[in-house]
Order: structure tokens, then C-alpha cells, then sequence
């Protein structure tokens, strides 16, 4: 494998994003910087994939909030997108068709991209192994970005609930795309791998990246600051607290009661 | 009889080397706590970076903290950032700062309220109770008064007497036992405001230098116009971290000496 040019990587959010936050921003810059350090990355683009309304989650305002939320918020940044894919649908899309919806996205892009079709097919017939990564079975069409799940650790260790997600859409996500983990205070990630046997058989798959700084900005935090009327500058960018989030959160939020516009 | 809110101006002094979201947060948690207790209206927020003469390791020139602060809070209505304490020749104490803005605030509050009020200054006095400024910190600050040689105790006392502190807890650190642990803190606890801040939120310059000599981002950690500043200045260095190295903090020198 050596020469070989860096892998170009998408990394993709799936979340509520009710709000968007500085952390969640901080993620994909994180992600990104911890990638690249090793040398055999190159991060292409970030993916914000706010969830549906039929999630149903309690205090979950409507996603076309959410969506305008978390497109001022990533206005300033020249690498992280909003996608409205995941939310436009009208029912709860389960986590690995969200992460399957962006993969043939972007092969349909490179598809337009091709243009010597005929030449590198046969050549990837004959280097097929190459494209193979120790331990991964992972198909990579000359090109194509390799599309990653960006997520908290909270996520991964989620993966051990009985009933939450299907073995099979836990084997495809970190055998066949890849898994990037922030970590959060108070988790062990690594202890997580190391007691589960699929993702120990991934592990290489899985990157585990250690947020140096803690930064516990919750959206739970932000909506209950904004009931009470509290500030939450500095911990959403200016562009959301300006337009967005004193006036749709104070609305929309957990307590359906008769309340006063909100000013922070 | 009805009672008029105290108006309130926090002052926070420090390296801000460089400023970071979370102090600007400590002002914005600070203005909720004080706004809420009902006694004070916070009409007014100051940044004060410290002078070059102070000392520490990897301090850049003032006048680059002053204008990575200045470009933080362009969009704030309410705080802003003075030069009066870096272009003194020397490193001031905390105290003879808090002195010179209170007696900027009183001026000016005596020149509005003046406008307004023909009649004697007992009736100015009445009709608008006279301002306040208070010390804006970290819970980290009040472990510094144990500190050998650092504070005098005269400016100790001062400092909770006279002005007061609001106090912001950060991670794991308990404001409250520094207090109880002081005679002179203890005394005017009721002069010392500790505000808890619920969502751990350590942003602090020493790691934004770090990542930045480290070429990582440290974006949504410091604003986006001091990213800029920095990159155009090639701030935050190797270098720029020695600065200073094995210098001793100027305040450890200069109490030894004069007076205030």
C-alpha cells in the first residue's frame, strides 16, 4: 500500500441537531484533523444529516428549523454541508440506509465524474485487492470517497442496546464504510471494541478520536437555557443565536404552554 | 418603598492570550446570574488584558491580545475591551485596576445623572443608585490567594470589600471551599457571587495554543476573526510559547516593593 495517495473520506452526521451546537462543529474538525494525521486521509467534505420529524424524540422541534439552524451554522465553514435528504422523509430512516442514501450519492457523482471509464474498470478488475484495506472488505470505485459515520461515543456504545439496531446494519457500518468516534467525557470507546466481537474484527475500521478539550455543549443544555431565557451565546455560532434559536426553540420546546417570546 | 436595581459593570482581567468563546461565556453566564438575582441590572461588560510586563510564559504582545479581543467582541452590545491596564508601564494589580474603571464609572454615572438632576447630590443619589463594578473570574482565580507572595492582603480584602467578585465554576474545582477556607473571603461571602456553569465547557488559551502549534483546528473554539488574526500574524508558536520561559510573574517581584 505504500505510495498510494491518500483515501479521500466524506464524514456523515446523523443526529437531531435540535440545536446545532459548537460541539457538534467541533466534531467534524476534530474528525478531520485526526484523520489526516495519520497520514492516509485526505477529508473531502462534512455532512450534516439532521433527523426526520417522525423520529418522535420529545422536545424535538420541526426539522425545518433545524435544517436553517444548522445551515447558518455551517455558512462560515468550507467543508461541512446540511443535507435534507434524511429529513424530507416521512418516516424514521434507520442510521446505515441514511449512510447508504449518501454512499450511492456520491458514486452517482463520481459516476459523472468518470470520464476514461473503459480504461480504469479493467484496471480495477486486475488491482481489485488493492483497493482492499487489511481487515475490510470495503469496495472502493477508483475515486470514490470513502463515506465515513461521524459520531459520539454515546453512538457506538449505543450499538449494545438490546433491540436498537439490527446486528447486520452494525456489521455493514463498520465493515463496509467506516466508523470515525468522538469521544465524550466518561466513556471508555476502546473498552467498548474490545468486548464486542464484530467491531473488534472492524477495529481498524473504527477511529477513535479523543477530544483534547471537554466540551459537554448539549442541545438538552441549550434548550433548557433558552426556556429560561438564558444566554447560549458562545456555545452555537452567532449566525443561529442571532436569527434561529431564541425565537424557534422558545416555541417549540418540551413544556406546550402558553409562553412569552423569549429575550436572551 | 420601590427598589431600583444596582447598575453593574464586570471587569475581567487576565492574559486572554489568546481570548477564547469560553471567556466570553463567563460574561454572558455572569450577566444571566447577576440580571436574575433581581438586586442588579449588568449594564456593562470589560475585558482588561494584562500588561507585557507581567511575565508569563508565551504572553504575545498586548497589542495583538487587544486586537484578537477587540475582533471577538465586535458583536457584542455590551462588552467591550480597554487598553488602560496594557499600556501601563508596569504590570498593575488587580486592585488599582479595579479602582481606575470604578472611578471611570462613577464619572460617568455622575455626569448622566447630573444631566437629569438639577437638585443636590443626595437627590441624584435617590433617583439612581449608584453603579457597581465587580471582578469577573474563574473558580480557578480564588485558589490564587493562597498563593505566597502573589496578593497583598490589604487588596484582598478590597477586592471582596469594596468591589466584590463574581465567580464562575469551571469542571471539577469548588468555589466554595476556596471561600470557606478564608477568613477574609468567608467574611464577605455575601459580596461574592459563585455561579455554577452546568454544561463543562474548558476551552482553555493554553490548549488553543497548543493545537495551534500543533497545526489543528481550533475552530468554534475561539471566533473565526481571531483565527484569521492569528494565521495573518503567525501567532502561537514554538517560539512565541518560550517567551518568558524561567522568567519569574512580575507581581511576585514587584510586592515586595511600594505601596499602593
Amino acid at each position: 500500500m505504500e505510495g498510494q495517495s491518500r483515501t479521500k473520506v466524506v464524514l456523515l452526521a446523523c443526529g437531531s441537531f435540535n440545536p446545532v451546537t459548537n460541539m457538534h462543529l467541533r466534531m467534524f474538525e476534530l474528525a478531520r484533523d485526526h484523520l489526516e494525521d495519520t497520514g492516509q486521509y485526505r477529508v473531502v467534505k462534512g455532512i450534516i444529516s439532521p433527523v426526520g420529524d417522525g423520529y418522535k424524540k420529545k422536545g424535538l422541534i420541526e426539522a425545518c428549523h433545524r435544517l436553517e439552524m444548522a445551515r447558518l451554522a455551517t455558512e462560515n465553514s468550507d467543508w461541512i454541508i446540511v443535507d435534507s435528504w434524511e429529513s424530507l422523509q416521512p418516516e424514521w430512516v434507520e442510521t446505515n440506509k441514511v449512510v447508504r442514501h449518501h454512499y450511492d450519492e456520491l458514486a452517482a457523482e463520481q459516476n459523472d465524474d468518470d470520464v476514461d471509464t473503459v480504461k480504469y474498470s479493467k484496471k480495477r478488475r486486475i488491482n481489485k485487492q488493492v483497493y482492499c484495506f487489511e481487515g475490510s472488505s470495503h469496495q472502493k470505485r477508483r475515486g470514490c470517497p470513502q463515506l465515513m459515520l461521524l459520531c459520539g461515543a454515546d453512538v457506538l456504545e449505543s450499538f449494545g442496546q438490546p433491540n436498537l439496531w439490527k446486528q447486520e446494519d452494525i456489521n455493514e457500518i463498520v465493515s463496509f464504510y467506516g466508523l470515525v468516534c468522538v469521544t465524550r467525557s466518561g466513556s471508555d470507546p476502546h473498552k467498548f471494541i474490545q468486548q464486542s466481537d464484530t467491531l473488534w474484527k472492524y477495529r481498524r475500521n473504527i477511529h477513535i478520536v479523543h477530544e483534547w478539550v471537554t466540551n459537554e455543549i448539549s442541545a438538552t443544555h441549550v434548550r433548557r437555557a433558552l426556556r429560561r431565557s438564558q444566554s447560549v451565546r458562545y456555545l452555537l455560532p452567532d449566525t443561529v443565536v442571532h436569527h434561529q434559536a431564541e425565537e424557534v426553540m422558545g416555541w417549540g420546546c418540551e413544556l406546550k404552554t402558553n409562553q412569552t417570546h423569549f429575550k436572551n | 418603598m420601590a427598589t431600583r436595581r444596582v447598575p453593574l459593570v464586570l471587569l475581567a482581567c487576565g492574559s486572554f492570550n489568546p481570548i477564547t468563546n469560553q471567556h466570553m461565556r463567563l460574561f454572558e453566564l455572569a450577566r444571566d446570574h447577576m440580571n436574575g438575582t433581581g438586586q442588579y441590572q449588568v449594564v456593562g461588560g470589560i475585558v482588561s488584558p494584562v500588561s507585557d510586563s507581567y511575565g508569563k510564559q508565551g504572553l504575545v504582545l498586548a497589542k495583538h491580545r487587544i486586537a484578537m479581543a477587540k475582533l471577538a467582541l465586535q458583536s457584542s452590545s455590551w462588552i467591550t475591551v480597554d487598553e488602560w491596564e496594557s499600556q501601563q508601564p508596569d504590570w498593575t494589580e488587580t486592585v488599582v485596576t479595579l479602582r481606575h474603571y470604578y472611578g471611570r464609572i462613577l464619572k460617568e454615572h455622575e455626569r448622566s445623572t447630573g444631566m437629569h438632576n438639577n437638585s443636590s447630590g443626595r437627590a441624584a443619589l435617590l433617583a439612581s443608585p449608584s453603579p457597581q463594578l465587580k471582578l469577573l473570574c474563574g473558580a480557578d482565580f480564588l485558589s490564587t490567594f493562597k498563593v505566597p507572595d502573589l496578593w497583598r492582603d490589604d487588596h484582598v480584602e478590597e477586592l471582596v470589600r469594596r468591589f466584590g467578585l463574581v465567580c464562575i465554576s469551571r469542571g471539577r474545582l469548588q468555589p466554595e471551599q476556596a471561600v470557606h477556607e478564608s477568613d477574609t473571603l468567608s467574611h464577605h461571602r455575601h459580596n461574592i457571587f459563585l455561579v455554577r456553569e452546568w454544561v463543562r465547557n474548558e476551552i482553555s488559551a493554553t490548549e488553543v495554543r497548543r493545537a495551534l502549534r500543533r497545526g489543528l483546528s481550533v475552530k468554534y473554539l475561539i471566533p473565526d476573526s481571531v483565527i484569521e488574526y492569528i494565521h495573518q500574524h503567525n501567532l502561537y508558536t514554538e517560539d512565541s510559547e518560550r517567551r518568558n520561559e524561567g522568567n519569574v510573574l512580575r507581581p511576585l517581584t514587584k510586592q515586595a516593593q511600594e505601596p499602593v
